[in-house]
């Protein structure tokens, strides 16, 4: 019992991570109806940003402060995703408005590729470790229930925690602001948004540089439990299956997707995996998106799919 | 002023609906199998017979296996490598398993082993479309991988997923040197791109397009999605199956699972997206493009007179890979096939554009 605790546990941290990285495809597919192939590529360059600046920082300034450093960098590789995200709508998505979801997918392949090239290119393809003074040892909880306790590791308890913070973050933004008004507007019917005087581009700056920052937290927290490297932008394919189960429209459809896919891989690897060969965490995740399609197409929480002529 | 059609009279419907209507179209295309025939195995070096040559054949035919499923009938594959994995894993069993397997047919076996995957994943597209679609074809990719790497029975029991073939004949002539094994890749892309323009052209092929262009349309007037869709699955994936048993039968000889990884996949992808999406001619163009890119990448320093490093090769190789696939969706959507046929109609009216 306490094995499985610990396995459902593990689950629920990996799947909170994922559904980190799902938010942001959420995010850019409700606001431009664009699905973002490039949000690994995006994760990564972000990491890798974030990993070198804090590097280079105290070498270029000559401080010691690891915080500082942290904090400093941070910035940067915020402002850099700005940028990015702004390069992105200036120079492939202004011009491909008004073409069809295939078109755009493509584009942001293409997007994917060239961001990690120049990520690789400026900062180097070594490993590089993100070090935000989270803790490592694991914690030894509810010894007086189960014989040998359970064991959490801290870490995914703090990245669970971040998390779930920035989740109330993007809630608080999307609902109570502005700016989070006008997105909605936007995701909603384009045209009539314009009409009313809400500015497209910036709509969009907007999305792609939130995405960025969700993917910067991302990329952190895997940056900081793994290590940067290229792989990173691997994990990106592994929120895909999580975005199509919680449905393409839906922030909290992509959290309970991750969870529900952070738990299936793990508990599927540990009692069908060795039934099956082991390793069945490489495709449990898509087959169970695939099957879960052909009942409900839309996902979890997505909206109906209509088609008119 | 050479390239001009007037003279050409038909008067029967089989002259007009030829492949080539234009004569000179037709010379050049004999002219061009001669030159792949008969001048390139004299002429050229075992180095680009063998390097580049049969990789790009090879590739053009998997190309334009995923032409027709994602050019011709809108189903986006991100699965590609998958169905080549299965038509290379599939024919090695045959050949290793039967006794006396002609090399042709257990290619042509393994096509049909890619075709029944390929339906398979191909089903949930009748519920799925877009982008769904394109994460669902993934599935096949993640799954194949892992197949064909843990379990023993699909590479005869070699631990690593990696099989190898060796004395590879067809009726009793030997596929070895690299000019027998460009000539024999050769025959099938020829044969296999005539059919498949026909295909394209003939009832079933103005079904996928219906069904691409507009499927809610398509039904309503009659075309039955079922059919439509899943023969564009089962003819790509046989395509794309055949050409990926080529790729480990005739090009690596040896390979493992990695050689099928959804690298490729997205490869090919590119190869239909620059060449030209919904065009036979533009599988090829892809294909030389991107065989090519990396060959001349490496050579611009060198000829520019400065060096760089593999690694920052490789990393602006990608950069510029992905640079290329936005820049074709923004300005030619449909690719060099486009360019392409916009400067035979230009030559057409030369000199006397109007």
């Amino acid at each position: 019992m306490g094995f499985f605790l610990e396995t459902l546990f593990g689950g629920l941290m990996v799947g909170m991570l994922y559904s980190l990285i799902a938010i942001g495809f959420v995010l850019i597919y409700k606001a431009s109806g664009v699905f973002n192939f490039a949000q690994g590529a995006m994760v990564l360059f972000a990491a890798l940003a974030m990993a070198r600046f804090a590097e280079w920082f105290p070498l270029w300034f000559g401080f010691q402060s690891l915080l500082l450093a942290n904090i400093l960098a941070f910035i940067a590789a915020m402002a850099v995703m700005i940028v990015v995200a702004w390069l992105i709508e200036r120079l492939a998505l202004s011009k491909l408005v008004n073409q069809e979801g295939i078109t755009l997918l493509m584009a942001t392949l293409g997007i994917a590729y060239f961001l990690d090239g120049v990520g690789q290119t400026i900062f180097g393809n070594d490993i590089y470790k993100i070090d935000v003074g989270m803790p490592k040892e694991p914690l030894m909880v509810l010894e007086s229930t189960f014989p040998g306790g359970l064991l959490l590791s801290q870490e995914d308890l703090a990245a669970a925690a971040v998390s779930a913070a920035l989740v109330v973050v993007l809630a608080i933004f999307f609902q109570k602001t502005a700016t989070g008004r006008a997105l909605r507007a936007v995701a909603d019917d384009h045209q009539a948004a314009q009409s009313i005087g809400i500015p497209l581009s910036r709509i969009w700056v907007i999305v792609w540089s939130v995405a960025g920052f969700s993917a910067l937290v991302a990329g952190i927290i895997w940056g900081s439990k793994l290590g940067v490297q290229f792989s990173l932008s691997l994990v990106a394919l592994k929120a895909l299956p999580v975005v199509i189960l919680g449905g393409l429209t839906s922030i909290p459809g992509a959290i309970i997707g991750g969870l529900l896919i952070g738990v299936g891989e793990k508990l599927s690897e540990i009692y069908l995996g060795p039934m099956l060969g082991g390793g069945i965490e490489i495709w449990f995740a898509y087959v169970l998106a695939l099957v879960f399609l052909l009942v409900r197409p839309q996902g979890l929480f997505g909206e109906k799919i209509i088609d008119r002529v | 002023m050479f390239y001009r059609e007037n003279g050409q009279f038909k008067s029967s419907y089989r002259a007009d609906q030829q492949i080539f209507p234009i004569a000179q179209d037709r010379i050049a295309i004999l002219v061009l199998l001669l030159v792949a025939f008969v001048v390139v195995p004299m002429g050229v070096s075992d180095y680009w017979m063998r390097a580049i040559l049969t990789p790009f054949l090879i590739l053009s035919l998997a190309a334009l296996g995923l032409n027709i499923l994602v050019g011709y009938c809108g189903q986006i594959s991100l699965g590609t490598g998958a169905f080549m994995a299965v038509g290379a894993y599939a024919a090695y069993n045959f050949q290793v398993r039967i006794d006396g397997m002609p090399l042709i047919a257990s290619l042509l076996l393994g096509g049909l082993c890619a075709t029944v995957i390929g339906v398979l994943f191909g089903i949930p597209s009748l519920r799925i479309k877009g982008l769904y679609l394109a994460v669902a074809t993934l599935a096949a990719q993640f799954f194949t991988d892992w197949a064909f790497l843990r379990i023993q029975w699909f590479t005869n029991n070699s631990s690593s997923g990696s099989v190898s073939v060796a004395g590879l004949n067809v009726f009793g002539v030997p596929i070895e040197s690299p000019v027998q094994k460009y000539l024999f890749c050769l025959i099938f892309v020829v044969v296999f791109a005539l059919l498949a323009k026909n295909l394209v052209r003939s009832a079933i092929g103005r079904e996928w397009m219906a069904m691409r262009d507009m499927d809610v349309a398509a039904a309503v007037i009659g075309i039955r999605p079922v059919y439509a869709k899943l023969t564009a699955f089962a003819v790509s994936s046989f395509i794309v199956g055949v050409a990926g048993a080529l790729w480990g039968f005739i090009h690596l000889g040896a390979w493992e699972p990695a050689a099928f990884s959804i690298d490729r996949s997205f490869q090919l992808l590119f190869m239909v997206i620059i060449g030209g999406l919904g065009s036979i001619m533009g599988s090829f163009f892809g294909a030389a493009f991107i065989v090519l890119l990396p060959l001349f990448l490496n050579q611009l320093p060198g000829w520019l007179g400065f060096s760089i490093s593999t690694a920052l090769a490789s990393h602006l190789e990608t950069m510029i890979f992905g640079a290329l696939i936005v820049f074709f969706l923004i300005v030619e959507p449909h690719g060099l096939a486009r360019l392409w046929s916009t400067a035979k109609e230009k030559l057409r009216l030369w000199p006397f554009p109007h």
